[in-house]
């Protein structure tokens, strides 16, 4: 990464690079990253790091790739007909698009957390342990339990929820079952979490609750989150990057994108100057 | 595009709440400006009635303080501007506390006006506030109309004027301080005049405070206490 001017890096990072939370090593590295949906092309070369232990926001208007490029990041986009992935995406130095990787394994280590909260059918323990179980995390009941109770303490949700473990998910109120989403993605010991949009369906008290979780995960995880708020992009993030047309636009420290931003188009579309 | 034509959001709405903030803060300049002036040709022209009218308007200015910040509050809680929006909002919010204070300069000088007309000239320090008070408003009307174009370099250009201004300020009080050793008897009344000199290198220190939230605005640096050579510095560099 490029070393960011410390005058124009926002206090949250500020403050968690003197307590040695994030260092300069890149987690994920994205070169000439071009995808086509048929004869489409939705990205158009994207070049771009994420750092170890850093929350990058995606931004830009709906239709720029942002989504598109982070699907790119756990090969979702292969579940897609007729979708065409080029250049080069590595996971601490490996290519994950190298055909004798396995792409379940990789989706377990890049985990991700989607718009509307989509909870398995099934109870809430049962939604965390299964991909416990599916990787073979755990060795026995207790081992399981015990995974299962880090990974809703962590997610925050372990204390509205203890009681009722052996209740389906799909009972929990829409950010319960958001930030369940987000157990069952850290449960598999991930080392990147992509979130499209977590908050979008929402309210303010789950979203907030949901962003001070993003802020505690950053100390483990590296986070890249696509949002369509952008004071969310400005509270949860280290960097900033912003996507117009399938081109990667601008990428900024937090700060410095929402008070100075380099490029034209960037502010046009922080500033609301779209017509 | 134009970072600074604040009519293109895709909000009419805000674009009408900006151009409101804007043609507030021009008012209120225009104000203060003509506010200046009256006060300077009061003092030296030793008319009171003019004076009597600067104080009057001071209300006026002191509302439109008010009203501004009220606006930027209410943009600033509503629409959660961005980058030069949050510039702008920043900087007009703490250029109308500037205004505020030159008016209330202005009104302390026609205070003075108003006793000297009453007491009987000073016998010396007209010359020097005529000039120094020339010298203030082109100061203030400059720095007010590279606020209406978001001009940073002539923003620069009238922050330099201060440092003369305080020169002349310095070398007026010594004349004025040894006249006063030589005639005792004219004391108060040179007093008087030299209130209203410190109260003109007062205008000058405001105005440059609006110079530099103009290159704020502009540029995104944050140019206070450093010096001219320095904010020239800033101001040529990238943005």
């Amino acid at each position: 990464m490029k070393m960011v001017n410390p005058e124009m890096m926002s206090q949250r990072t500020q403050a968690r690079q003197a307590e040695g939370a994030m260092t300069e090593k890149a987690k994920m590295s994205a070169r000439d990253v071009k995808v086509f949906y048929g004869d489409t092309q939705a990205i158009k070369g994207i070049d771009l790091d994420i750092m170890e232990n850093e929350v990058i926001a995606f931004i830009g208007p709906s239709g720029c790739g942002k989504s598109t490029f982070l699907r790119t990041l756990n090969r979702m986009n292969d579940t897609i007909d007729g979708c065409r992935v080029e250049g080069q995406v590595t996971l601490d130095g490996r290519d994950i698009y190298d055909p004798s990787l396995d792409v379940v394994l990789l989706r377990a280590q890049v985990g991700m957390v989607f718009q509307k909260p989509n909870p398995f059918p099934k109870s809430i323990y049962d939604n965390v342990a299964y991909g416990p179980k599916l990787h073979g995390l755990a060795r026995g009941r207790g081992d399981l339990d015990d995974i299962v109770e880090s990974s809703l303490r962590r997610a925050g949700l372990w204390e509205e929820v203890k009681d009722r473990l052996d209740k389906p998910g799909t009972g929990l109120s829409g950010g319960q079952q958001q930030r369940l989403c987000i157990a069952r993605a850290i449960a598999v010991s991930p080392e990147v979490i992509l979130m499209d949009e977590p908050c979008s369906a929402l309210d303010p008290i789950a979203t907030a609750k949901v962003e001070e979780l993003i802020d505690e995960l950053s100390n483990q995880y590296s986070i890249a989150i696509v949002t369509h708020s952008m004071q969310q992009a400005a509270r949860v993030s280290d960097r900033t990057a912003y996507f117009h047309l399938g081109e990667l636009i601008e990428v900024n420290n937090t700060e410095k994108v929402f008070t100075q931003p380099d490029h034209d188009l960037t502010e046009a579309y922080i500033t609301g100057r779209f017509g | 595009m134009d970072r600074f034509h604040f009519g293109k959001h895709s909000s009419s709405q805000y674009n009408e709440e900006m151009e409101s903030i804007r043609t507030h803060l021009m008012e209120m300049g225009g104000l203060v400006e003509k506010q200046v002036g009256d006060a300077l040709q009061a003092l030296l022209a030793g008319d009171s009635e003019l004076a009597e009218q600067v104080l009057t308007v001071e209300d006026r200015v002191d509302n439109l303080e008010k009203k501004i910040d009220e606006e930027c509050a209410r943009v600033l809680a509503l629409r959660a501007p961005a980058a030069s929006d949050l510039r702008m909002l920043i900087a007009v919010s703490k250029c109308v506390s500037d205004l505020e204070r030159i008016g209330d300069e202005s009104a302390k000088i026609a205070a003075m006006a108003i006793q000297l007309a009453q007491e009987g000239e000073s016998p010396s320090g007209y010359v020097e506030a005529r000039h120094i008070g020339n010298h203030v408003r082109r100061m203030l009307h400059s720095a007010l109309d590279a606020f209406a174009r978001f001009d940073a370099d002539k923003a620069v250009e009238v922050a330099g004027e201060d440092a003369q201004i305080d020169m002349e300020y310095r070398s007026a009080m010594r004349s004025l301080v040894t006249f006063m050793m030589e005639d005792p008897r004219s004391i108060s009344r040179v007093l008087n005049v030299i209130w209203t000199l410190r109260s003109l290198e007062r205008v000058g220190d405001h105005s440059r405070n609006i110079c530099e939230q103009i290159i704020y605005l502009v540029k995104g640096k944050d140019v206070r206490h450093i010096s001219v050579d320095q904010m020239e510095k800033e101001v040529k560099g990238k943005p």
